[in-house]
């Protein structure tokens, strides 16, 4: 029923949908080819029909394909084709069965890549650094609203709840709005093959984190970008929005980052601490172009205060959430391990950020 | 439950009539005839009881049937018989099972085709042209609506949507309104044998599309014909109306179209290239009578705007979607491939559209 509060249009039944995705494909399966559209933030998709393979298919297997990019601000209207390269397969969970979908990236018809292609950079990046094999691990935030797009979801229409404090990983229905939508969407990925290693609840009513990694090179772009798609389809099925916007209600609520976790071979190993240092060193000669990569809005996120760093200055520190790069306390203690870049907001391009470390401490 | 802002009568339980699909049929099978209309739009069906027949049964297995035409406008009410010859046989995916559907059209009790028999013809076009193996690809595009048959479907009642942009090939509630209507008939298409081979989101919100093909001659109408009463059947099943209006809302707000790609062997071939120069050359000195057959109201659509050439021009291109006639820019690097008639609005008679398109390019 839909709920006349936020949304008027008749619901869909999901039980006669469950039907027909029981019915057997002859066959054949279904390929959800999804790249990324003209904001740099925005995901499109589109399905085509394969014949079922055995073993599966790789991305070389996959034919490429194309868009119309004049929709979507990629390509002028007399020349609109965009070329869709399949990149990372993965499960579909919405589908099940054989069905599968493709991270792609986008090509103008000549080879080269189009403007707004964030992935061919990071995965030369990645690929000149391989042999330091750097891991990631992003901890994506996010709010929900309701369908309205306007009430964060769970929050009283017009209103606020009580202030934050009871809702950090918090349990019973005055405390956690939303959970359906994260126990799903862990679900989601756990099949699709995304390496989600988590997820909690976060301090600002109807905010989710889970955490994606440790993922090598590439991988973490790939996986991140294909949750935010998984995410979104099943808010769409529950019939609410979500949001990556990096300070979604301003004043005394947080904000939403995208916290990247990194680590090399060297950091890994015993000794590493000297590597995390001077990776570190090397990332704060280079903040202000690092910020001003790393999320669109996020000088609204980082003020200094609801555990952020100002926007401003670079800072780092053990166990300090207040700081630009925080050092968990069991990394100093065994003298190894990984940091975390606290600076990337909700809605950065993991390409984008992920390639750059890389090529801040590892290749300039 | 009834949506009450669109619709008053009392939902059918889904889940009694599952509970009667689930009963043995004893060795009978139920086999819905269907045919097109006294409109040339409207799909017709009834069903009759038959044996089960080891193997299934081809369209020369089932009995000639007859209905009343009278009733939908095919027949004058004293002499009312119009006999259905069945054409082609698909798996009913509604009913399940071993029940089946066959596409018939429609004689007059003497033999001779009625009226407003399309297939015929094509048929016989297809025939004649049948060592050129002509191809067709149709990309069938459609719009919801809610049940009271005027606000798009996830329309605001009254308003409107943001305007269009964010929604071709989106996700997300705020995006794609009304996915389990594609995904379902997506299923329904290729459990029935429809040679369903992609769908996407459209342009205009509550717009979708699906691509049938590549067909060889009569099956391209036949499967695009079927693959229309699964479509309507399904939003029969949601309770959400399906229009092929080709300018549903007029305005800035794009139309619906059903462009017909096509090729025939040689065209397919190394070197085909010129073939389809001179295929779409000849289309060109026929630009009228064919615009006029290509689906009523095209006119509203086939502005020149919204990704659509003018209604009194004929043009050709490469990736050029405001032109009459696009030829993808892979088939221009290979030398060969098929080209793309983007005249046929969403209503068009795809036996009228493809036969035409056989006998202009190859027997003219």
């Amino acid at each position: 029923m839909p709920n006349n509060l936020f949304s008027q249009h008749t619901e869909l039944s999901d039980e006669v949908l469950a039907y027909f995705k029981t019915l057997p494909q002859h066959g054949f399966i279904m390929v959800e080819y999804i790249w990324i559209g003209g904001s740099g933030q925005d995901l499109r998709c589109k399905t085509r029909t394969l014949p079922a393979k055995d073993g599966g298919y790789k991305p070389s297997d996959l034919p490429k394909w194309n868009f119309d990019g004049s929709s979507t601000g990629q390509a002028p209207g007399d020349d609109s084709e965009v070329i869709l390269y399949p990149q990372h397969v993965y499960a579909d969970p919405f589908r099940g069965g054989d069905n599968i979908m493709v991270l792609c990236d986008c090509y103008k018809p000549d080879g080269t890549p189009i403007d707004n292609n964030t992935r061919v950079a990071c995965a030369k990046s990645c690929e000149e650094a391989a042999k330091e094999i750097p891991w990631f691990g992003i901890e994506q935030e996010y709010t929900l609203f309701e369908a309205d797009g306007v009430t964060p979801f769970g929050w009283p229409k017009g209103g606020y709840p009580g202030p934050q404090g009871p809702y950090y990983c918090a349990i019973g229905k005055e405390n956690a709005f939303g959970r359906h939508i994260m126990e799903a969407h862990y679900k989601a990925c756990l099949f699709a093959g995304v390496k989600i290693s988590g997820t909690n609840g976060e301090v600002m009513p109807g905010q989710w984190e889970y955490q994606v990694g440790p993922c090598i090179g590439i991988d973490a772009g790939d996986d991140l970008w294909v949750s935010r798609y998984l995410l979104q389809r099943v808010c769409e099925l529950f019939g609410i929005i979500v949001s990556l916007d990096p300070k979604p209600i301003p004043g005394d609520w947080n904000g939403a980052g995208c916290h990247t976790n990194y680590s090399t071979e060297a950091m890994r190993n015993p000794g590493g601490y000297a590597k995390i240092i001077e990776a570190i060193e090397k990332l704060a000669k280079k903040h202000e172009q690092h910020i001003l990569a790393y999320g669109e809005g996020n000088e609204r996120r980082l003020t200094g205060r609801h555990e952020t760093a100002s926007m401003a200055s670079f800072s780092y520190g053990v166990a300090n959430r207040g700081a630009s790069v925080r050092i968990g306390r069991q990394v100093e203690e065994e003298g190894c391990g990984y940091f975390e870049d606290r600076r990337p907001a909700s809605n950065m391009d993991p390409y984008v950020v992920t390639g750059m470390i890389v090529r801040t401490t590892l290749l300039d």
